[in-house]
């Protein structure tokens, strides 16, 4: 069996692409990408637990986080598509309207 | 008992008219406002009447004094105050006086102030101060009594300051009230000392407990509780009946209108010191160095005041120093152990006082607000009944035979000479002394203003006598200021002195007198009664032949003794003096350390500091919204992992911990 901290580490690993990822990249779909990352990255800790404690209550997280992520794919995606249709340009720093 | 049980009644009333008329009356005609006014300080002397009756009736016999609880006011541990009453002799006394006397001045009023504006006003101010006094008196202990001092204190102000827009009404009431200020500084330290020792407020309790606990006297230069504590409470007393050196507010509180001056500032709240000290006198007996300073202090400001009156040319200022000293009188008769004597002043002095104010304010009134006497004169035949009754109340407080201050100030004047010692005789001879400059200063005042040539233009002035309004009351005073003293007929007159039995239940009896018989302490009383009347003639005279015999001879006296009357003139400048040595270093205080530095730098610049500061932080801050999403994302990271290092901190610790090393 592979140990728990071999997960843990490349959970660690995956998170940290997709932080890493969320703050550099300048395109919107990348980004929303390195989201996903980051939630599997965690969905990963999550089974890993879940397997070395024994217990379920993990992977029943890891369910939720698939809802979620799904849901939030779906809005996501639509507000990327209709920034693209307004802007004609997928980068970030286009997105400026929160400005002061 | 009807009304005993029902004690509250009686201040309730006057507070009833001063509320209604104070908040309906602007609109009422002046009947209207007179009737409410009058039949609530009315009724509440009859029902004082009544009061006095039942308690004379069913409690006096008992020995008991009447005390009722009505409710629980504070409470807090072992301090209660209650809103309790109580009725004694001595209670008798002055809720007559205020309620009797009052409500004569509340029909003169209606006639002195027809014609002024706010007439609503004035009632409902004058009502309240009927119910303030009432407390005053009625209060059963010091907490409450301390309601009504405060009450009239108010009373006093808002009334001094009636007529607001005159800006020297307004500077005299402020000054009225920031002087009895200090005054009450000390009568709450007293109550407070009282408090800590007794461990209550109450009369009853307190004196009780004085009395059997058998304390030790305090003599001379000891300064124990009981001495503090009177000193304290003589402070205020001082402030109130204005005794040096806190008088300066009596004389400025003429600004208001006449019948004030003749109910508050002469008959009533005035002697309120008078009152609180008679009312304590357990413990200022407890204290030798007590009674002498409120002998002492009462003895000079009834010279001091006496010297200013001399050369006043106001017909009030006259008069308002004439009262300051006869407080002065009442606290001299306390201060050597007499309070009967000096409650019994305080009785005929209310009524000869009140009389000569509303008979001075019945002069104003027919010189059309003349108040200036060397622009009077002559006035005894244009307003008769005036100048008869002014002539009953001056024979009175000069002390002509069998008129009521007559009893009074002998009473006074005879307590002082037996008190014994060198003290005693001294003070005997600044009263003697006080007695001549009272005698010269009324009769100065009667001869200027209704003898001799006339000296103002009759085409301007419609001299006129006042309406039966007002000349009733001065009826009324006339009979009482030469009545009133016979309660005392002093015994080598024949009469028992039932004036001094009746308070005797209050403050012990006067016992004999030490190393006199009685039959030679009547012959003393009689030849310090036959000098005091001597004293008083050669006032007369001298003031007869001044103002009446050689008119041009005041103006040559006061040329030749010029720094003399200056000084009295302008009072010993003790207002100047008061104000180079307290009011302007306290201003310069307030000016520049208080509103300059503490007011503006301190306190608004922190408030105003933490305002820029928070501006200014919110102007360097503001540039990290830029709107750029990434730098939003990167805070979301930094936060997220400063989170997880603050939450982690203890685990990795050593392990940090471990790589330093």
């Amino acid at each position: 069996m592979v140990p728990t901290q071999y997960y843990l580490i490349l959970s660690a690993i995956l998170f940290g692409l997709g932080a890493v990822a969320f703050v550099v990249k300048r395109n919107i779909i990348t980004i929303f990408m390195s989201i996903e990352l980051m939630l599997n990255a965690v969905n990963l800790a999550f089974v890993a637990f879940s397997q070395a404690k024994g217990k379920l209550d993990g992977q029943v997280f890891v369910l939720f986080v698939i809802v979620v992520a799904a849901a939030e794919a779906a809005v996501g995606l639509g507000i990327i598509i209709l920034t693209a249709r307004n802007r004609r340009s997928l980068n970030i720093e286009r997105v400026d309207l929160l400005k002061l | 008992m009807l009304i005993l049980d029902h004690l509250w009644i009686i201040p309730l009333l006057p507070l009833l008219g001063a509320a209604v008329n104070g908040l309906f009356g602007l609109k009422w005609p002046n009947k209207a406002v007179n009737t409410v006014a009058l039949s609530s300080t009315g009724i509440s002397f009859v029902c004082a009447l009544e009061a006095v009756r039942e308690f004379l009736t069913y409690v006096a016999p008992t020995g008991q004094i009447f005390r009722k609880e009505f409710f629980d006011w504070m409470v807090a541990g072992n301090f209660r105050a209650g809103f309790d009453l109580q009725m004694d002799q001595l209670t008798v006394v002055m809720v007559l006086v205020v309620t009797g006397v009052g409500f004569l001045i509340h029909i003169y009023s209606t006639g002195y102030m027809a014609h002024e504006g706010g007439y609503y006003r004035f009632f409902a101010y004058l009502n309240l101060f009927m119910f303030f006094m009432l407390i005053l008196v009625l209060a059963a202990n010091y907490v409450l009594l301390f309601v009504g001092w405060e009450g009239v204190g108010l009373s006093s102000y808002l009334l001094i300051g009636f007529y607001f827009l005159r800006k020297s009404a307004a500077d005299a009431g402020k000054k009225a009230f920031i002087v009895n200020r200090i005054g009450d500084f000390g009568f709450m330290l007293g109550m407070f000392l009282l408090f800590r020792t007794f461990k209550t407020l109450d009369f009853n309790t307190l004196f009780t407990a004085v009395h059997d606990a058998n304390l030790p006297h305090e003599g001379w230069g000891v300064f124990g509780t009981f001495t503090v504590a009177c000193l304290l409470l003589f402070m205020g007393a001082c402030g109130k009946s204005a005794q040096l050196p806190l008088y300066v507010w009596l004389p400025d509180a003429m600004e208001g209108p006449t019948p004030v001056s003749a109910l508050i500032h002469a008959a009533t709240m005035v002697t309120a010191g008078v009152y609180v000290v008679a009312r304590s006198h357990l413990l200022f007996e407890h204290s030798e160095t007590a009674l002498v300073v409120v002998a002492t202090v009462g003895c000079a400001t009834a010279l001091f005041a006496a010297t200013i009156g001399l050369v006043q040319t106001d017909i009030k200022k006259v008069l308002a120093y004439s009262t300051v000293s006869q407080l002065g009188y009442m606290f001299l008769a306390c201060g050597v152990g007499a309070f009967g004597a000096g409650i019994f002043h305080l009785m005929t002095h209310a009524f000869f006082k009140a009389l000569l104010f509303l008979a001075a304010g019945s002069v104003i009134h027919a010189m059309g607000g003349e108040q200036d006497m060397r622009r009077m004169g002559g006035l005894s035949k244009k307003i008769k009944v005036t100048y008869w009754t002014m002539l009953i109340a001056t024979l009175a407080i000069a002390g002509a035979p069998l008129f009521a201050g007559f009893f009074s100030k002998d009473a006074i004047l005879f307590s002082a000479f037996t008190v014994g010692g060198n003290g005693g005789h001294v003070l005997y001879a600044v009263g003697l002394l006080t007695a001549l400059l009272t005698s010269f200063y009324m009769f100065r005042l009667i001869f200027l203003t209704f003898h001799g040539k006339q000296r103002y233009d009759e085409h301007h002035v419609h001299v006129h006598e006042s309406p039966w309004t007002m000349l009733g009351p001065l009826v009324i005073l006339a009979v009482l200021s030469i009545f009133g003293g016979w309660f005392a007929l002093p015994s080598f007159f024949g009469g028992a002195d039932s004036f001094a039995n009746f308070l005797a239940p209050v403050f012990a009896a006067r016992g004999e007198v030490e190393g006199l018989s009685e039959a030679a302490a009547h012959t003393l009383e009689l030849a310090l009664a036959g000098v005091a009347v001597l004293t008083a003639t050669v006032g007369f005279f001298v003031a007869f032949w001044l103002y009446l015999r050689q008119p041009g001879k005041p103006e040559q006296l006061a040329k030749s003794l010029r720094g003399i009357y200056t000084t009295l003139y302008n009072k010993y400048y003790v207002d100047e003096l008061y104000a180079a040595a307290l009011v302007r270093p306290l201003v310069w205080l307030s000016d520049n350390v208080l509103w300059k530095i503490i007011d503006v730098e301190a306190i608004d610049g922190t408030v105003n500091g933490i305002a820029h500061g928070a501006t200014a932080v919110g102007d360097t801050v503001r540039h990290t919204q830029s709107g750029n999403t990434r730098s939003y994302a990167v805070w979301v990271v930094v936060g997220a992992l400063a989170i997880i290092i603050i939450i982690f901190w203890p685990a990795l610790h050593p392990v940090l911990g471990t790589v330093t090393k």
